[in-house]
């Protein structure tokens, strides 16, 4: 027991060092626009900024920005898991397709995709749509090159022991390689959706449409300072929020691991 | 892995006299993207415009390329990517050495950076316009920003990657931090490190092409959304095709002389 509190204390220090050097350095930055170093036109001490939070949530319907950007995020993500798996399936399924293909997708996923979204605006109007379209775009590609890492890194065992069994492709395919390939799967849907949410909350803001990206984009153009930060904090805990509730999503579907 | 092997090594020899069926594949999906892409264009299913023909294009795409304000626009958004990318990751190199090298700092500060990593850099722009000014400072500053988290991650990961005998070697020589830094950490991690740039450079990319579409009056960013205003939507595909082949070309080229090609085959 001794051990383990020693072990608890040592453990403390680096979060308290952590939350401490951040409380430190918001006192420095009120200090010094209170000092009049900094300019308060510049940066909003964070005392008001800190103020401004029950303001934006009760006058700038922050529950009903964040609810449409979380279900904009939703439909995204169902079509990023719909596309993206099937299309890992596909692409492991037909090995010359995998061949010919792989290095496109792995391309597509390492490009920069949120810039066609003038595009979108043409196609799709300034929407929600545009905007899940989007988050579409940006989360399939590692879902689908996810997938695929995925089945085929399924054990030569495992799909040996189907075969010894006599299976069907079908049968081979849920009972083998999709169970094996669900952690793989998983970080997949994780990189899909955190992707689709970025350009999701990014989009809003470029085309002024929908949730919390809009929200920024107006408390800036109305040159309300303190406003302005506090939502771009509200936005940043929202969304470190998730990521985290993700992890943990996925952590709690993978026990094994 | 067996399976990404043996497909590598059927992929590496094509029959003598036929196209080998790989590469007959992806002609045959290019030709049929490319078929119906005009097909759709011809059949004026969709407005007018949004699915230019590809001579339309095409046509576009000469011109672009063959119009010096462009290269203006282009030299404009690399020099600002550029800088962000020395700011972005000489600052995202430091911090990634001093987490690497502590463990209490890692313990301390890295959950932050690693939440803070992935969300959406852009929101951070208006605040960026107050501080840096319209011109290209604040696009600087958010190529910058963007850049910085995944160096600093990536290189924080390759120090503690590094073979504990090399930092006993370099402490037997009683080498100081700077010898250490230069010796022993960067050509150990040379690996992570050309990641990070490489991540690193696309997330810079974005973030300072992004700014460039929400404000701005130069830059390859400024050029699409003045397309899009104009609705030239000809134009907006040449540069889009244009940006993508730059930003693909540029990932590739970073991977293959940092020879991740070569580690991930191995």
């Amino acid at each position: 027991m001794s051990r383990s509190t020693a072990l608890a204390k040592t453990g403390l220090l680096p979060a308290v060092l952590g939350i401490g050097s951040i409380a430190v350095l918001v006192a420095l930055v009120e200090a010094l626009i209170r000092l009049g170093l900094i300019n308060r036109f510049i940066v909003p001490m964070p005392s008001e900024i800190f103020l401004a939070f029950p303001r934006i949530v009760v006058e700038e319907n922050v529950l009903a920005r964040f609810t449409l950007t979380i279900s904009e995020a939703f439909s995204a993500s169902i079509l990023v898991a719909i596309f993206g798996i099937a299309g890992g399936v596909l692409l492991h399924r037909f090995t010359l397709l995998r061949q010919a293909t792989e290095t496109w997708v792995a391309a597509i996923a390492a490009a920069p995709l949120v810039l066609i979204y003038p595009l979108y605006l043409v196609i799709f109007g300034r929407s929600a749509t545009t905007i899940v379209m989007m988050g579409f775009t940006a989360g399939v590609a590692p879902t689908v090159l996810k997938t695929l890492e995925g089945l085929s890194g399924t054990r030569r065992v495992l799909i040996d022991v189907g075969r010894s069994f006599n299976l069907t492709p079908a049968q081979q395919f849920w009972k083998i390689l999709l169970p094996s390939a669900l952690p793989t799967i998983f970080v997949g849907l994780r990189l899909g959706l955190i992707f689709a949410l970025i350009n999701i909350v990014g989009v809003e803001f470029l085309i002024n449409f929908g949730g919390l990206g809009q929200l920024i984009n107006e408390l800036s153009e109305r040159y309300d300072l303190a406003g302005t930060y506090a939502a771009i904090c509200f936005v940043v805990l929202v969304s470190v929020c998730v990521f985290v509730l993700m992890e943990r999503l996925e952590r709690w579907l993978r026990p094994g691991d | 892995m067996a399976e990404a092997g043996r497909l590598t090594a059927t992929a590496g020899g094509p029959r003598r006299g036929f196209p080998h069926p790989v590469t007959a594949l992806r002609v045959g999906i290019i030709v049929a993207v490319l078929a119906t892409w005009e097909l759709v264009a011809a059949s004026g299913l969709l407005y007018r415009d949004v699915v230019p023909s590809l001579a339309a294009i095409a046509i576009a795409l000469y011109k672009t390329l063959s119009d010096s304000t462009f290269y203006f626009h282009l030299a404009a958004t690399g020099y600002e990517i550029g800088i962000a990318l020395v700011i972005g990751g000489l600052s995202g190199l430091a911090v990634g050495i001093a987490l690497g090298a502590s463990k209490l700092m890692a313990r301390a500060y890295e959950a932050y950076l690693y939440y803070l990593g992935p969300t959406p850099k852009i929101i951070f722009f208006p605040v960026m316009i107050m501080w840096f000014g319209v011109g290209a400072g604040s696009k600087v500053a958010m190529g910058a920003v963007s850049c910085f988290f995944p160096i600093a991650l990536n290189i924080a990961a390759g120090m503690r990657e590094i073979d504990p005998v090399l930092i006993r070697v370099g402490a037997s020589f009683r080498a100081n931090t700077w010898q250490m830094v230069t010796k022993i950490y960067l050509p150990a991690m040379r690996y992570p490190v050309i990641n990070g740039l490489r991540i690193g450079l696309g997330v810079a990319l974005i973030g300072t092409l992004l700014a460039e579409t929400k404000l701005s009056n130069r830059g390859i960013g400024f050029l699409v959304i003045q397309a899009y205003s104009l609705f030239d939507m000809p134009q907006m595909y040449s540069l889009l095709i244009v940006l993508f082949v730059i930003s693909i070309g540029a990932n590739a080229l970073i991977g293959r002389l940092g020879g991740l090609h070569d580690i991930k085959r191995s």
